[in-house]
């Protein structure tokens, strides 16, 4: 038996819609193989994994919480990926942001005033943004690949913002242990209906990129732009445009809103800079942005899916007693089968039996 | 003297997962397929290879459960990218983001337990002898694995028929189709060869460097790998030299930390990351060269008329 | 059990059907060739040549039908079964790798495992005795594509087949190349070896094979001797009408105003493997058509990138549109000025393979009728842009399944016809095509010869890149001939041979000198 692809024409509507609901079902199969073989009952484990987190009004706000920088940065990374430009250390630009945002809070703790956050915001943004054009430069300047560059600057970041905490920028009140002081009222992220739970501005945050970056990507001739760049890069230049300002206009775009992110989960959910301040949201964006098929409205869903993918992994954790690293394996799973139904989209599967032709034999 | 040559040994062990890691990527890539997983299947070999030799008391079991680990998790690679032509960059990084939560689940019960070392090779007689004695012949075994990998791979691409029909694939695979070479074939088994490597690089970090099970111990090493690739610009002796020089770096970094050199640690632990930069950066400025280098097929799918 | 007509056939193929999803490339397709001939498969550009002698090379597998070699019923499953049958091949785009060497090249098809050295040794004196020189040790990727296609024919010598397909072997040579390759042909035909010659050349099929069979739409139309026929009546056997040729009434350009320059056009080469320009001079007035001839891989893609504007040259003098020095100026600001570009890869080069036509119209026109297609604050016009895609369909007469396709999703023909369209919708005075008809069936070709000759009579300079001769001959005023990144003086029509040209395009004269040039640079 051998599987064979065969193109489509044109691609197929059907499974351009489709491929990410058959990619959840795939997940949703496997993940209760995998707790079978855990040793657990899959549809209570499913059920705790996926649908009791959110029962409740705070739990969804739990999840806005989550889904909030996860669709900030996967926006920003699909027009990256549009562009063909391959930016994977948003992780990176998402603590730099988070840095760069701090400055007025952990440096000047007595500075209060209504201009404080927007402040802070801008600063995270720039940040994020400063931080990702390192990639950006080095590619259109050496033609250096960008995948691992923007990778490296993440383990970089990462240890920058560990010294922050344990050295320069260290709480002198907080008996040794490695964070900063608290954020004061003013440069707090005012959340959305204290009443009800958490959610933060972030949220809204994430909603409103989406839209206007989906605005751009369909609507807009910067948008086309991308496009072919991106598909052909030969047309693109044809076209006129120039591959060295769409790496730029990607890079800072991304860079931008992962900064925002960064700077939103520090002043909003966290209030103070620690060691660590993301559970892989660079990385797992990544996957938001191809569950949602590089369009800005869907990875508003594919954020939720993802941010639930993180609850039901502490659920799992408390309720169920496995590891919570099974989000990470569910995370996996999911752009796995994401990646595969998109074969779907341009290609018919055939399945040719044993008796036919083998070509390759011999 | 003494120091000097510890030094040496360290270095050694801190270049060994890179130059296996690296060789195994060079072969993927010479057919033309961009692994990026090879974080993830590091990772994979390094809890499978700890689990095997905890479990057993093997590290030898140890060191072949790091290889079929790392294989075996290739191969899923192998069947997005080849069969089902998936983009090549995103089923990379799939992998390494799954493997890094396989691997911490499988791991969870192996934290904190003391591991297995694998022995070091000692020849009587000759491991006695002054300086080389235990620079050639007291190492572990992987490392004399390493130095003969790269010379393996480097006579099968260039001295064999079999290497030659990989080279030309990954030059252009549309040609190799036409003339009737497996395309396909070779790739999957050039994938798992890579594969294989990785889990043994794992392996390598959890039986011999730091004989014990840290979730995500690989710390970066599989991407350094990766750049040290395109750093030999694809040339097999030239990530040999470029794993030792990375290894100088990594050892380097942390004999300056334990020195007490007066520079913050985070800043000396970030030194073989930008290392990594600065060595892509001055490889790539030359277009010209990477252009020659590059297989020309490199990272694109490939699906053939039937 | 078998007449005597068949038991002669080296190779036969009884009902060989190959469907790719809906199209039926070849359908129930019967041949037969003998020992010791030159068998011409003539037919239009995918008329299912190509897929007929992929299936008899085993690249391809076939649908249904059968094939016999020898009299002898075989299942050709891959391209090694049918080297050792003894089928070789030599393919039309070449099946070479450029990063190795001709040798290496060479040992790729040898299915034993012979050493290199002896594989070099045995190709050096296979080319001596065919006479196709080569050197075993050059990189593919610096040689010419007359050279490359030497070393494909050593590969197939090597293997000693009895049965050798050649598809389009011709399209890359001079005419005086084309007549060695013949020689060569000739040779191995005197010494009982059979040859599948594919081409859509008619007079060469006529002086070079002994039994033609033509196939149409993925069938076979029809048999004869093409010594009997005429080219006319062997076109019209494959296209199955008359075939139009362009009409072109001689134009007096004395006084005309020089809408596109080319000063001293120089540019080092891009990458490891391309050409470099040298010193270019060329003139273009309103009202002409000027050719330029030339064998693939000259330099021709590296000038129209230059004149195009996609690579900015060193002095802005270097190339002048419409009086305006552009040199330093990009494409968009040069279709801006009046020019227009189709470049020679259609797909990922004049259009974006998956993009539908009204965005690969965009692509050319964002900044030319950017009024008419781009609101303010950089919103693209819907509206506007389907109205002229709507618009270009049909005064082209774009053949395509849906309203507004995937570019990719056209057949060559359609999709150059769009891709031209799109340019002359906006009257360009200046209008510079790479390869216009290239893998295009012959309704289109005339149809868009016929409309650039029509585009340069009410004024407009037009200059047309070609490797096609026949195509050159038939539509420009004057024709120069690029080689090894020079251009020669152009001949005017009544001046330009064949066998001039063909002499130019083996380098016989190297760069002309230019009145205009200065003395000493």
């Amino acid at each position: 038996m051998r599987i064979e692809l065969v193109k489509r024409p044109e691609r197929s509507k059907l499974f351009s819609a489709l491929s990410p609901f058959i990619a959840f079902a795939l997940t949703i199969i496997a993940g209760a193989i995998l707790f079978a073989a855990l040793g657990k009952n899959p549809l209570t484990a499913l059920y705790t994994y996926f649908i009791d987190p959110i029962t409740q009004v705070w739990q969804l706000h739990e999840l806005a919480i989550k889904a909030a920088p996860l669709i900030l940065i996967a926006v920003g990374l699909a027009v990256c990926y549009r562009a063909n430009v391959w930016n994977i250390g948003a992780e990176g630009q998402f603590v730099m942001g988070a840095v760069a945002g701090s400055v007025l809070p952990v440096m000047f703790p007595e500075t209060v005033g209504w201009w404080v956050l927007p402040a802070m915001l801008l600063m995270g943004a720039a940040g994020g943004a400063a931080y990702a054009s390192i990639p950006a430069f080095l590619k259109t300047r050496f033609n250096t690949n960008e995948i691992l560059t923007s990778l490296m600057l993440v383990y970089v970041a990462q240890l920058f913002l560990d010294w922050l905490v344990r050295g320069w920028w260290k709480d002198p009140a907080a008996y040794n242990f490695p964070q900063s002081v608290q954020f004061n009222p003013s440069a707090v992220l005012p959340e959305l209906a204290p009443m009800s739970g958490r959610a933060n501005w972030g949220f809204i945050f994430a909603i409103i990129a989406a839209v206007l970056v989906w605005l751009m990507l369909s609507k807009m001739l910067k948008g086309f732009e991308i496009r072919v760049l991106g598909s052909s890069p030969r047309a693109g230049r044809f076209a006129g445009f120039q591959q060295s300002h769409v790496v730029f206009f990607a890079f800072l775009i991304s860079g931008a809103l992962a900064g925002l992110a960064g700077i939103s989960e520090v002043s909003g959910a966290i209030g103070q800079l620690q060691p660590s301040i993301s559970p892989g949201y660079g990385f797992t964006a990544i996957i938001v942005a191809f569950l949602g098929r590089l369009n800005p409205l869907g990875i508003v869903a594919a954020g939720l899916v993802l941010a639930l993918t993180y609850l039901g992994g502490e659920a799992a954790q408390t309720a169920l007693g496995v590891s919570d690293k099974v989000a990470r394996v569910f995370q996996g799973m999911l752009l796995f089968f994401v990646l595969a139904s998109d074969t779907l989209i341009h290609y018919r599967i055939r399945i040719a039996g044993l008796g036919a032709k083998s070509s390759e034999a011999a | 003297m003494d120091i000097t040559v510890n030094i040496l040994l360290t270095i050694a062990t801190a270049a060994t997962p890179l130059l296996i890691a690296a060789i195994g990527e060079l072969v993927v890539e010479r057919s033309g397929v961009l692994n990026l997983g090879v974080e993830g299947m590091m990772i994979m070999g390094a809890v499978c290879g700890f689990g095997a030799a905890y479990l057993t008391g093997s590290p030898w079991i140890g060191v072949l459960a790091a290889i079929v680990a790392g294989a075996l998790f290739s191969l899923l690679f192998a069947f997005m990218a080849l069969t089902l032509a998936t983009n090549q960059v995103a089923t990379g990084l799939s992998l390494t983001i799954l493997g890094l939560g396989l691997s911490g689940m499988i791991g969870t019960n192996f934290v904190g337990l003391p591991g297995v070392r694998l022995p070091n090779l000692y020849i009587p007689g000759l491991s006695d002898l002054p300086i080389v004695g235990k620079l050639l012949f007291g190492q572990d075994p992987l490392f004399y694995a390493s130095i003969a990998l790269v010379f393996a791979v480097s006579w099968f691409l260039f001295r064999t028929r079999k290497g030659l029909m990989l080279r030309s694939i990954g030059d252009s695979h549309s040609s190799a189709h036409a003339l009737g070479i497996p395309v396909i074939r070779y790739r999957y088994l050039a994938v798992m060869f890579g594969g294989a490597c990785a889990g043994l690089a794992g392996g390598h970090l959890s039986l011999v460097y730091t004989p014990q099970w840290v979730e995500n111990m690989t710390a970066g090493r599989g991407w350094i790998a990766l750049a040290l690739v395109v750093f030999a610009s694809w040339r097999p002796l030239r990530v040999l030299a470029g794993a030792y020089i990375f290894g100088a770096v990594w050892i380097g970094q942390l004999h300056a930390q334990a020195f007490g050199i007066p520079v913050p640690s985070q800043f000396l632990s970030a030194l073989p990351y930008l290392a990594t930069i600065v060595v892509l950066v001055l490889i790539s400025r030359n277009k010209r060269l990477t252009m020659m280098n590059t297989p020309a097929s490199l990272g694109q799918a490939f699906v053939p008329d039937r | 059990m078998k007449s005597a007509g068949e038991a002669a056939n080296l190779i036969e193929v009884r009902g060989l059907t190959k469907v790719f999803g809906t199209l039926t490339a070849c359908n129930h397709v019967d041949l037969g060739i003998r020992q010791g001939e030159i068998h011409a498969l003539l037919g239009e550009n995918g008329a299912g040549k190509s897929t007929l002698v992929k299936m008899l090379f085993g690249s391809l597998e076939p649908t249904s039908g059968e094939i016999f070699w020898k009299g002898q019923p075989v299942k050709i499953t891959s391209p090694s079964v049918a080297r050792s049958l003894g089928i070789g091949m030599v393919f039309q785009h070449f099946s070479l790798f450029e990063a190795l060497t001709a040798a290496e090249n060479i040992a790729l098809s040898v299915d034993d495992g012979t050493s290199l050295d002896k594989i070099a040794a045995k190709a050096r004196d296979l080319s001596k005795t065919y006479g196709l020189p080569l050197d075993p040790d050059s990189l593919v990727g610096d040689l010419s594509v007359g050279e490359r296609q030497r070393i494909e024919i050593t590969r197939c010598l090597l293997q000693e087949p009895d049965l050798i397909i050649l598809d389009e072997p011709t399209s890359v040579l001079t005419p005086q190349e084309a007549d060695k390759l013949f020689e060569t042909l000739e040779r191995l035909r005197a010494e009982g070896k059979s040859i599948l010659y594919i081409s859509h050349r008619l007079e060469e099929v006529k002086r070079l094979c002994d039994r033609a069979t033509v196939m149409r739409h993925g069938k076979v139309v029809g048999a004869c001797d093409p010594s009997k026929e005429t080219a006319a009546s062997l076109a019209r056997m494959m296209v199955g009408a008359d075939v139009a040729t362009a009409e072109r009434t001689p134009i007096e350009l004395k006084d005309a105003p020089e809408l596109l320059g080319i000063c001293g056009l120089s540019r080092k080469p891009a990458g490891p493997f391309s050409m470099p320009l040298k010193n270019i001079w060329l003139s273009l007035k309103a009202g002409e058509v000027l050719g330029i001839a030339g064998v693939a891989g000259n330099g021709q893609g590296e000038f129209f990138e230059a004149i195009s504007g996609e690579v900015l040259q060193e002095s802005a003098d270097s190339v002048r549109i419409r009086g305006k020095s552009v040199g330093r100026m990009g494409i968009s600001a040069r279709r801006s000025l009046g020019a227009a570009f189709v470049p020679e890869e259609r797909l990922g080069h004049g259009a974006a393979p998956r993009m539908r036509l009204s965005e690969n119209l965009l692509l050319s026109r964002h900044a030319t009728d950017r009024k008419a297609f781009i609101a303010p604050g950089g919103f693209v016009k819907n509206g506007m842009i389907q109205h002229a895609t709507q618009r270009i369909i049909e005064v082209m007469d774009v053949r395509k399944s849906a309203p507004d396709p995937e570019a990719a999703s056209l057949s060559g023909g359609n999709l150059q016809k769009f891709i031209i369209g799109r340019e002359l919708d906006r009257q360009p005075a200046v209008m510079v095509v790479n390869q216009p008809t290239w893998g295009v069936d012959a309704g289109a070709a005339a149809r868009i010869r016929q409309a650039l000759i029509a585009l340069a009579r009410a004024g407009s300079a037009v200059l047309v890149i070609s490797q096609d001769l026949d195509e050159l001959f038939e539509i420009s005023d004057s024709i120069a001939v690029m080689h090894n990144g020079e251009l020669s003086k152009p001949l005017p029509r009544a001046e330009a041979t064949y066998e001039r040209i063909g002499l130019l395009m083996g380098g016989a004269e190297p760069g002309h000198t230019d009145p205009h040039r200065p003395e000493a640079a």
